[in-house]
């Protein structure tokens, strides 16, 4: 089952008085349940993309679609519902709120974006921190965790919500190589454990290795699209 | 909303100092104010208290035209015995009177054999007097506190020290009557009265029988009538009831015969309350411009140092209104810090205020003893215009965040 579908999309962002294309006319798809990554040099569009695939931003020709949903045809509102429904993000720098423990980081979406009854959503908050092996420190406030204890938390709370589609933005470039390793094996964990497709913006070789489908980006145009059928 | 709740304390928590600080600063603003206000307050009712109680009533009746007539107590605008009598009916039928005192009020001349000097003389049945006007005997300084007898006078102080006349002298007063015919009769000085600020404050007294004969009335008439009500806080309530009674009570041409009057009308001192009420009124609008500007500068400083978290709740797909409703409830909980801390601040200053004693003077009252406090009224309306203040000027910051591009916002450093 295609999950996402591009066709021509392009995007472009004025600078002064300058249009400056950022996509040209990419066209992909990503399987429901894959691993996927947008590799490329900086500037190469990865990170547009991402966040058009995320329902952060709007494709300015071509159609998006994820989860049969022409993304481009979204209200603000309807966008930010989209992305409370089905979407589950994961950022470079963790992006955990400081005033939360790393708990109520992970219950957050059950209570604000997606509410759930309190003992559901307290029975799924504890299973995804222990998925993510981190429940015993569930009680500690972010700036109480190593880096990737606060990795973990942020993908305890991208998955909570049981999203279809996670996006992570070059999630192990603020960690180091071990940690790096344990994230990402971490994640497709948690692809196999629930059947969430992955998609990843990165430079990070570890992760390149580790996805099944490489969309390579080179000025805003999909170079080249690589299969890995035993990803490592 | 609890989890707002939780949300916004814990944020303000984080910032404590810059939290405690915006509340010192509402918390001043409510204080100035409801301190202010218990003060005037405590200073208006001392002063209305003396001046309805010791002299004017809370209200009076007088024949239509009687105070807008050119004259200085016109004596042909007196009330007549047929309409005294129906007057006497609608004021005993109505509950909220306690009481009532007719009056005969006269300008004459008062001498002690040497010299002579202007005055103005209040003919009183004195029970029916002390009854509607508590603290007249409170006002004497000299003398006997019992009720006036026949051909006795009440002096005020400034013509007794003027003219050195003491307790037990004797003296003439010299009145002109309607026809114009001059009459004169003895006093013996039964006491000196304290003069107080307003009208009728330096009025001499001599018994209602004594102004009648003085004045060669041959009919029962009577200058005004002072009333006093059971409640003051519910004066409009009985002047609103006797408005009506009297509008029944007609003259020959059937137009209404008299006029009632409350002490605001009859009492300079009026403006005075008008012009505390206004400085209140002005200092509840510099509260209002502090809490706004505290906590908008408060706010808009929030949403400029948590972008990223801003960013990231937009991107995990909070709806625009509940990041609206996250930084609303951190204003509202500053306003409720704020007001509630300013509240407690100003119990605690009134209670000392209370202890120590507070006296001020206003004209010829010296060591006026004020007594302080707050009213429920006055905590919760500076509690709600506080609170609405605070929720207003969050208002802004607050359509920022939410209207912030989530992507623009995670990209903040």
């Amino acid at each position: 089952m295609t999950l996402i579908q591009a066709d021509s999309v392009t995007k472009s962002y004025r600078v002064g008085e300058v249009s400056v294309p950022a996509i040209r006319g990419v066209s992909f798809r990503v399987e429901a349940g894959s691993l996927a990554a947008f590799i490329g040099p900086s500037g190469s569009g990865k990170t547009t993309l991402l966040n058009m695939v995320g329902c952060l931003d709007r494709p300015d020709g071509g159609t998006l679609q994820v989860l049969d949903t022409d993304l481009s045809e979204l209200s603000r509102l309807a966008r930010a519902e989209f992305r409370g429904d089905h979407l589950g993000f994961i950022f470079q720098d963790f992006n955990l709120l400081p005033v939360l423990t790393a708990y109520e980081n992970v219950e957050y979406p059950l209570v604000v974006v997606k509410p759930v009854p309190p003992a559901e959503r307290r029975e799924r908050v504890m299973s995804v921190l222990e998925s993510v092996g981190i429940a015993e420190h569930a009680g500690k406030y972010p700036d109480q965790l190593s880096g990737g204890q606060k990795q973990r938390i942020a993908v305890a709370r991208a998955l909570v919500t049981r999203p279809r589609l996670v996006l992570a933005d070059e999630p192990t470039a603020n960690l180091d190589s071990a940690t790096a390793r344990s994230i990402i094996e971490l994640m497709r964990e948690m692809r196999d454990r629930y059947e969430t497709t992955f998609v990843f913006s990165t430079h990070d070789t570890r992760i390149v290795d580790a996805v099944e489908v490489i969309f390579e980006l080179a000025d805003g145009a999909i170079a080249q699209t690589r299969r890995q059928g035993a990803a490592a | 909303m609890m989890r707002l709740l939780n949300l916004a304390i814990r944020n303000l928590y984080r910032h404590r100092r810059r939290t405690a600080l915006t509340a010192l600063l509402v918390m001043t603003g409510v204080l100035a104010v409801l301190a202010f206000t218990s003060v005037s307050t405590a200073f208006k009712s001392a002063m209305v208290g003396s001046i309805t109680d010791s002299m004017l009533g809370h209200m009076q009746v007088h024949r239509k035209g009687y105070l807008a007539s050119i004259e200085n107590l016109p004596l042909h605008l007196q009330i007549q015995p047929k309409a005294m009598q129906e007057l006497e009916a609608a004021l005993d039928s109505t509950p909220e009177i306690v009481a009532w005192s007719p009056r005969v009020k006269l300008g004459g001349m008062y001498s002690d054999f040497q010299e002579t000097t202007s005055v103005r003389v209040n003919g009183v049945l004195p029970e029916r007097e002390m009854a509607t006007c508590t603290e007249l005997v409170d006002r004497i300084q000299e003398g006997d506190k019992a009720p006036l007898e026949r051909g006795q006078i009440w002096l005020p102080d400034l013509l007794a020290r003027g003219m050195k006349v003491g307790v037990g002298d004797t003296g003439v007063v010299v009145a002109t009557n309607l026809d114009g015919a001059v009459n004169g009769m003895t006093f013996e000085v039964a006491a000196i009265l304290e003069s107080v600020t307003g009208p009728g404050g330096r009025d001499a007294y001599v018994h209602l029988e004594d102004a009648r004969e003085l004045l060669r009335m041959e009919a029962p008439e009577v200058s005004e009538v002072a009333v006093r009500v059971e409640r003051f806080d519910r004066l409009g309530t009985a002047q609103d009831k006797l408005a009506a009674a009297l509008s029944g009570i007609t003259n020959q041409k059937g137009d209404p015969a008299l006029e009632l009057h409350d002490w605001k009308k009859l009492s300079p001192f009026s403006n005075v309350v008008r012009s505390i009420d206004l400085i209140t009124l002005f200092m509840q609008a510099v509260l209002i411009a502090v809490v706004l500007v505290s906590v908008l500068n408060v706010m808009l400083m929030a949403v400029y140092e948590r972008m990223r978290e801003i960013g990231t709740m937009a991107a995990i797909g909070t709806r625009p209104r509940m990041i609206v409703g996250i930084f609303l409830m951190e204003g509202l909980c500053l306003g409720v810090l704020g007001a509630a801390v300013g509240i407690a601040a100003s119990f605690l200053v009134v209670w000392i205020m209370r202890m120590v004693g507070v006296s001020t003077s206003f004209g010829r009252k010296a060591e006026l003893v004020l007594d302080p406090s707050i009213a429920a009224g006055d905590v919760l309306t500076v509690a709600v215009v506080v609170i609405a203040a605070a929720v207003l000027a969050s208002l802004q910051p607050a359509l920022k965040a939410a209207r912030m591009d989530p992507i623009e916002a995670l990209r903040h450093v």
